[in-house]
């Protein structure tokens, strides 16, 4: 290098240091069963697949390592040795069978001794028999859906959604430590039994996924597949969607809580408490007041990422603040919650009285004054009329 | 390597003989070019404009990953901007450049006066700027542009709004003119090469061009087909990819990465093309085991169709299936090997130096088998699991294809620059565009493997406070990367235009081959009787 390049090249480094310092992570902590500040390697193992996992990595890395160094030892020997400005004379040679062979055999028997091992976890990864609870997950644009279908806590179903404000990832309050990976329902599994995770879509490709546990496993509208783990040590252990599914894709996290058994039976019961007592009677008749009160909520959960909360919308999402739907026929509206149109999504998957609460909402907010309440039963007929 | 009897280079240009091929000027030259060497040429500068397209993108993308939270783009615009970064970079600027670098060099190097089809060629080109202004334009689009990722993945692709038809269309022009890119080179090799060079005698460049173009005409129909569906299943009603309809979305994915796959190494065998000709002329030695590297590429082509679905471990194949695919990419890391190895047996007991070609290209050996490396961990399905669509998988394949595709280009443009222009390119400057790139590239891209590892996904617009360190050194990597581009059109590739130090014929001391036999800057017309080629 002359003096020029060496001069930039100082200067780039100063800079880079600078800048990497002064913008440090120094304040956050490292996230309980997420990752940690600057982690370098896969996360910590909680079951033994993601151990197998830890080790084939390790594995593969140390072999590399030593190729590495032995080929571009060779390479930058050569490089030093053999040059013009040393008076290195050309060789002639340009061709040995030889040569080639063993380089060519040796390569491939490093690669046979590498997929052993690895052909081992692979087995133990795809066997999903023998599960002792069976769990589906189902993605949504954006969000989870959990449905216990079999073994202890059978029937209990509910939707994980992000639970990180907003006022966070708009810079407009202090992130936690659990930023983006938090959620108001987490899955709570009991510690030491295998869990059969099957997943399935609503909408588009999502993936779920639960690093610590080795599981990857993408979620496909219309199709079900299964994955499994056994989670070795009590924790919260979190994950993110890793199928790209559309604008929201960084915010539908997955939390899973491994808690003991007895814990696991409280919350079992408790959760079945919890639901019954939460769940709507769809005869129930509702006031403009009640509907209003309920559909916000729903609105909040479900409809503000696109359509602001302001209702005024923005690019492909449209405004329903004055909008013809909202403010036009009935039917119009059930037909786009029940089926969906362009980037809206079909909300079928809500129940009547979250539809028509919802639905109330809109068309009684901002500048929507219809003074109309859709009761849980209108939607019961626009479901059979569909 | 050769003992040239030429016709050609004794006549005086500037009394051309045959006025019927006599050059035309102004614009003229340009849309009706037929000349090899201006449609090379105007290949290049469409792939520098679409870089510096793709990279702008690639920059603002850093700029609102630069810290955690939403502070300059919405998620729906970040996603535009990542699939567009992606189609722009691969259809746009890695494609067509390595389609110019076939124009420019390929005649020469067989002593051939022209391509095959000179009009198709016109051709070829013309769809290009046609295809990228439909890809680019589509930002305007209601909704904006395509944003389900370059993979197009269905169903997310079928939610799009008109920026998506707009972005297959774009892909169907671009893949037309591939295939009539790759017929044109196929049939130039294949016919055209100087009385007494037999294939094997072929610089390795036309080689890996050849098994490339091949390449290209087989799978650039599959991912036609897979876009189609895509497109009737948006607007006609058909359900290839809707469960609801009997479709499967994950057939979506065995169409595209069937094309996807192939693709790879076209994007990545011309490269090899270009290093096995630098490294010979900088060592000044003949290439380590030619016929050995005819077979690895040979084996690589062949083996890239049965690959594909390493790229879907994490959709739920069966066992049978995750084995298979991920033996199979193995396997590939054995050819490759079979190229360093070769490489490095050419520089070995060599007389070498280290202008800015060699740089690039040792540059290129190094960094390129950092992504050979990442690549077999990811081959392996368990890993795979764990590291499937996060950051490392975005750090592996810029290994391979910035630091292999783009490197390598950069090598074949300081080799072959006194060839295009008649100018050498300064050298001071051109080791300032080597020493920036490769320090900075690898600011960029190396810590991305350490976010990968502890789980960051790709295609994210906002993360975790904890991957916030390593997510700035990317981001000023980036920059320094982008600035470094720009000082290289700016103050090496324009200026080597314009002058310099005279180029001989004979550029370079160590170089072989029949582009060296005709005068720097290489004549609008060469090689019309055809040279003898003696070994």
């Amino acid at each position: 290098m002359n003096t020029t390049t060496k001069r930039l090249f100082t200067a780039a480094c100063v800079t880079m240091v600078g800048l990497t310092t002064s913008f440090s992570s120094l304040a956050y902590n490292d996230m309980p069963g997420g990752p940690a500040v600057r982690q370098l390697n896969f996360s910590a193992p909680v079951t033994k697949i993601m151990e197998d996992i830890h080790w084939l990595h390790w594995f593969m890395m140390i072999i590399c390592t030593v190729i590495f160094i032995a080929v571009f030892g060779a390479m930058f020997y050569s490089i030093f040795k053999h040059r013009k400005s040393k008076g290195s004379k050309p060789a002639d040679f340009h061709e040995s069978t030889t040569v080639e062979i063993i380089w060519t055999i040796i390569p491939l028997i490093i690669v046979i001794g590498m997929a052993l091992p690895a052909t081992k976890t692979v087995v133990a990864m795809k066997d999903t028999t023998n599960a002792d609870i069976t769990i589906k997950a189902t993605g949504y644009q954006w969000k989870w859906g959990y449905d216990y279908i079999k073994g202890e806590g059978e029937g209990i179903a509910f939707l994980s959604t992000m639970s990180t404000p907003r006022e966070q990832i708009n810079n407009l309050a202090e992130k936690s430590d659990t930023y983006l990976m938090e959620v108001d329902n987490e899955v709570v599994v009991p510690v030491n039994k295998k869990i059969r995770v099957i997943t399935t879509a609503n909408d588009v490709i999502h993936s779920w996924t639960v690093q610590g546990f080795g599981v990857k496993q993408d979620a496909i509208p219309g199709f079900v597949r299964d994955t499994w783990f056994k989670a070795e040590k009590i924790g919260t252990y979190r994950g993110q969607c890793s199928e790209l599914c559309g604008k929201e894709h960084a915010f539908m996290p997955i939390v899973v809580r491994v808690v003991s058994d007895e814990d696991y039976s409280a919350w079992v019961s408790s959760k079945k408490k919890e639901m019954a007592s939460l769940a709507d009677d769809p005869s129930k008749t509702y006031t403009l007041e009640e509907a209003k009160a309920r559909g916000e909520k729903v609105y909040a959960a479900n409809c503000q990422v696109c359509h602001q909360p302001n209702g005024k919308g923005g690019g492909a999402f449209p405004a329903l603040d004055g909008s013809m739907v909202v403010n036009g026929s009935k039917e119009g509206q059930y037909k786009i919650l029940l089926n969906g149109k362009n980037a809206m999504p079909k909300w079928s998957a809500l129940s009547d009285t979250e539809l028509a609460a919802v639905m109330t909402y809109t068309r009684n907010s901002w500048g929507n004054h219809t003074g109309e309440v859709i009761q849980p039963s209108d939607f019961v007929t626009a479901r059979a009329a569909k | 390597m050769s003992n040239v009897t030429t016709h050609d280079t004794m006549h005086d240009h500037s009394h051309d003989h045959d006025h019927a091929h006599a050059m035309p000027t102004g614009w003229r030259r340009w849309l009706f070019a037929t000349n090899h060497k201006d449609i090379g040429t105007m290949y290049l500068i469409f792939a520098m404009m679409n870089l510096f397209a793709g990279g702008t993108m690639a920059l603002l993308i850093r700029l609102e990953l630069f810290q955690p939270g939403l502070q300059f783009l919405r998620p729906e615009f970040f996603n535009q901007l990542t699939t567009l970064h992606g189609l722009v970079m691969v259809f746009g600027a890695i494609m067509p450049a390595f389609v110019g670098f076939a124009n420019l060099m390929i005649p020469l190097q067989i002593g051939a006066s022209d391509m095959a089809f000179a009009r198709m060629n016109n051709f070829s080109f013309w769809i290009m700027p046609v295809a990228a202004s439909l890809l680019l334009g589509s930002f305007l689009a209601p909704g904006g542009a395509a944003a389900a990722g370059w993979t197009l993945y269905a169903p997310l692709s079928v939610q799009m709004g008109p920026g998506m038809d707009m972005a297959i269309f774009a892909i169907h022009l671009m893949g037309a003119s591939s295939i009539m890119g790759s017929i044109n080179i196929v049939v130039t090799i294949l016919n055209m090469r100087a009385p007494g060079m037999s294939l094997m005698k072929m610089p390795m460049f036309c080689w890996t061009w050849l098994i490339t173009a091949y390449l290209l005409i087989a799978v650039m129909p599959v991912l036609a087909g897979a876009i189609t569906m895509v497109l009737t299943d948006r607007h006609f009603g058909t359900s290839f990819f809707a469960a609801a309809g009997g479709g499967d979305p994950v057939m979506y994915q065995h169409i595209f990465w069937f094309f996807g796959h192939p693709e790879v190494y076209i994007m990545i065998l011309p490269a090899f093309g270009i290093v096995s000709e630098v490294i010979p002329t900088f060592a000044r030695k003949k290439l380590f085991g030619y016929s050995s590297m005819v077979y690895a590429t040979s084996s690589i082509a062949i083996l890239s169709f049965i690959v594909w679905a390493h790229h879907m471990f994490a959709t739920g194949m069966p066992v049978t299936g995750q084995l298979f695919f991920m033996y199979a990419t193995m396997l590939i890391a054995v050819p490759t090997g079979v190229k360093i190895f070769n490489w490095i047996a050419t520089m070995w007991q060599g007389s070498m130096t280290f202008e800015t070609p060699m740089l690039w290209s040792v540059g290129f050996i190094f960094v390129f088998t950092i992504g050979g490396f990442t690549g077999l961990i990811l081959a392996m399905a368990p890993i795979d699991i764990g590291l499937q669509d996060t950051y490392y998988v975005v750090a592996h394949f810029h290994y391979v294809l910035v630091a292999g595709s783009l490197f390598a280009m950069f090598s074949g443009f300081y080799y072959w620059a006194p060839k295009w222009t008649g100018f050498m390119v300064n050298e001071t400057r051109g080791k300032i565009h080597f020493w920036s790139s490769m320090i900075f590239f690898n600011v960029t891209f190396f810590p991305m493997h350490f976010l990968g590892l502890a789980g960051m996904p790709r295609r994210y617009a906002d993360y975790p406070v904890q991957f916030a360190d390593f997510n700035v050194i990317a981001s000023i990597g980036a920059l320094g990367f982008g600035l470094s581009q720009l000082y290289f059109l700016l103050f090496v590739a324009l200026p080597t235009y314009r002058g310099g130090k005279k180029a001989e014929a004979q550029s370079w001391e160590g170089a072989e081959g029949l582009e060296w036999t005709v005068p720097s800057p290489a004549p609008f017309h060469t090689f019309e009787t055809p040279p003898v080629f003696t070994k």
